[in-house]
């Protein structure tokens, strides 16, 4: 139980302050380690998998695409459309986080939560392996589609900046 | 209580053996490296209470780590203090956390996870991370550039490793570093052992392994974020003393621990090569395959020149990433013909091998094309 809040602390913390940093670094840095820190919450669920692979993709991979972009697009204060001091701005923050809050409590609230077992299921990575790949393969093809689709998406668009900026 | 002592006797042991290996792997380096470049190398370290006694310089490593020791320690001014700080202990700590799951001889392991293979990508992933922190926080254009080169290469370079992973993986239906290894046990016809390097598929899949190994700990000839002749060794420019000295320690624990599992998972871990060798202790040959590898990077450090980022990244793109895409689908095919028998089992061999060979051969081609032989010009 005190590993569980000190990892809950950890996340949130982290997350807090990811929030009030101005430098762009920091708060992505910070980031990482929130999502590092919902990586160890998965491993003392007991979810080995699904932690590691949590540390693998998010504190290994996102990470460095989100410190790319933050490097690779220099801070321009005068094109920003709206001031980022002004009440309007805040306002619309207020009005996003409020939606998206509404859709989590809405989520949650709607969910039956299964009585837990009592005893920890024991599964081998083979077991989730098989469980993915055979009952829940249309879900994973679709995911993975999908994230194609995407990516080609974005290539297509970059590759058409690049043509204009050649002209 | 005996959960915790066994733990702390294992990390002590990895503590110890693993920091002399380093700190002898570094004056092998410099001898070798010597040899090749036709010098002696570093030979007058010899023993304090016996100065007549040289020992050909192999106590120069204990001298270096007095030497770093006793530094002092330059924080730039305009750096991220926090950041600067933390960057060679994370590094270090994540470094040596990928030994845990490496099976160093017969039920000689850390821990033996489940998901061992996914662990040790998941531990390593942070490397390039703290190279961009360390890069970024030093406040110093060199080292921001190298930070910007370091992102691209793991970007460039993370898949091929991954994806050269894939194949033994699916060959041996686990994720358990000690699972892989056994698999490789036995000897066809009592000689040829069952590594997975003498398989068609494994030697594509070693390889490229190989290759974004060298990629990934920033060896030569991708040694571009350091690029000593470039930009002043990047992200080290900021750091002296104690602190370079765990950026050091990092990479060949690094250079290392990647090894280790190129031997675990392509040079059959700690079996011996021959059946009339396995009298030989199973740890001895997991270190002399090590050993061997750690040689060949050595070596490459010696032979090869550092790559230009535009050449490094279409090496990945272009020629690895497929490579490794075809040969996953070599794998799976040769996963499900696993039980024809006698003479198809050649046919097997002769057809995956083919497959490797012509898309090696057609990237290859494609790659170097418009590329000729550069022309130099003297002055008269």
């Amino acid at each position: 139980m005190i590993a569980l809040a000190i990892i809950a602390g950890l996340i949130v913390a982290s997350a807090a302050l990811a929030l009030t940093r101005r430098n762009l670094v920091h708060t992505s840095l910070l980031l990482v380690l929130t999502w590092a820190g919902i990586g160890a919450f998965y491993l003392w669920a007991g979810a080995e998998f699904i932690g590691f692979a949590q540390l693998l993709v998010y504190a290994g991979a996102i990470s460095m695409v989100v410190l790319f972009a933050v490097l690779l697009t220099q801070p321009q204060p005068d094109l920003a459309p709206i001031n980022p001091e002004s009440h309007k701005r805040s306002g619309l923050a207020l009005i996003a986080a409020a939606g998206v809050g509404a859709v989590l409590v809405k989520a949650v609230l709607a969910t039956e939560f299964i009585a837990p077992a009592t005893s920890a299921p024991s599964l081998t990575v083979l077991e989730l392996g098989q469980e993915l790949m055979g009952t829940h393969a249309a879900a994973l093809l679709i995911i993975g589609l999908i994230l194609t689709i995407a990516l080609i998406g974005a290539t297509t668009i970059a590759a058409a900046r690049r043509g204009k900026d050649d002209t | 209580m005996q959960w915790l002592v066994h733990h702390l006797i294992t990390i002590v042991a990895i503590l110890a053996v693993f920091g002399l290996f380093f700190a002898f792997l570094t004056i092998i380096e410099r001898k070798f490296l010597a040899r090749i470049q036709n010098r002696r190398g570093p030979n007058r370290a010899g023993l304090p209470w016996a100065p007549k006694f040289r020992l050909w310089g192999l106590t120069q490593p204990f001298a270096d780590a007095v030497k770093s020791l006793t530094k002092e320690d330059i924080v730039p001014d305009a750096a991220d203090r926090i950041l600067h700080f933390l960057a060679p202990v994370v590094v270090c700590t994540f470094a040596l956390m990928t030994f845990a799951v490496i099976p160093f001889g017969q039920n000689l392991i850390a821990v033996e996870l489940d998901a061992g293979v996914l662990y040790f990508f998941a531990a390593g992933a942070t490397t390039e991370l703290t190279i961009f922190m360390a890069g970024w926080a030093s406040h110093n254009k060199y080292s921001l550039l190298s930070a910007m080169r370091a992102l691209a290469q793991l970007i460039s370079y993370e898949l091929p490793l991954l994806l050269a992973v894939v194949p033994v993986v699916l060959l041996t239906g686990t994720l358990s570093t000690m699972g892989i290894v056994e698999a490789q046990a036995g000897y066809t016809l009592g000689f040829i052992p069952h590594w997975h390097i003498f398989t068609p598929w494994g030697v594509a899949a070693f390889l490229v392994f190989f290759i974004a190994t060298l990629a990934e700990t920033n060896r030569s000839p991708f040694d571009l974020p350091e690029a000593e002749s470039e930009i002043i060794a990047g992200h080290l420019t900021e750091y002296s003393g104690f602190k370079y000295a765990l950026f050091f320690m990092a990479e060949y624990f690094g250079m290392t621990a990647l090894c280790g599992l190129g031997v675990t998972l392509f040079l059959g871990g700690w079996q011996a090569p021959s059946p009339f060798l396995t009298f030989v202790p199973s740890y001895l040959w997991f270190g002399l395959k090590l050993f061997l590898m750690m040689l060949l990077l050595i070596w490459i450090r010696g032979t090869l020149l550092r790559l230009r980022i535009d050449q490094l990244t279409r090496l990945s793109w272009k020629l690895l990433v497929p490579l490794a895409l075809v040969n996953l689908v070599n794998a799976a095919v040769w996963s499900l013909t696993a039980d024809i028998g006698g003479i198809a089992q050649l046919a097997r061999w002769g057809l995956s091998l083919a497959v490797i060979v012509t898309t090696f051969v057609l990237l290859g081609r494609r790659l170097g094309r418009g590329l000729a032989p550069r022309t130099y010009r003297y002055a008269p």
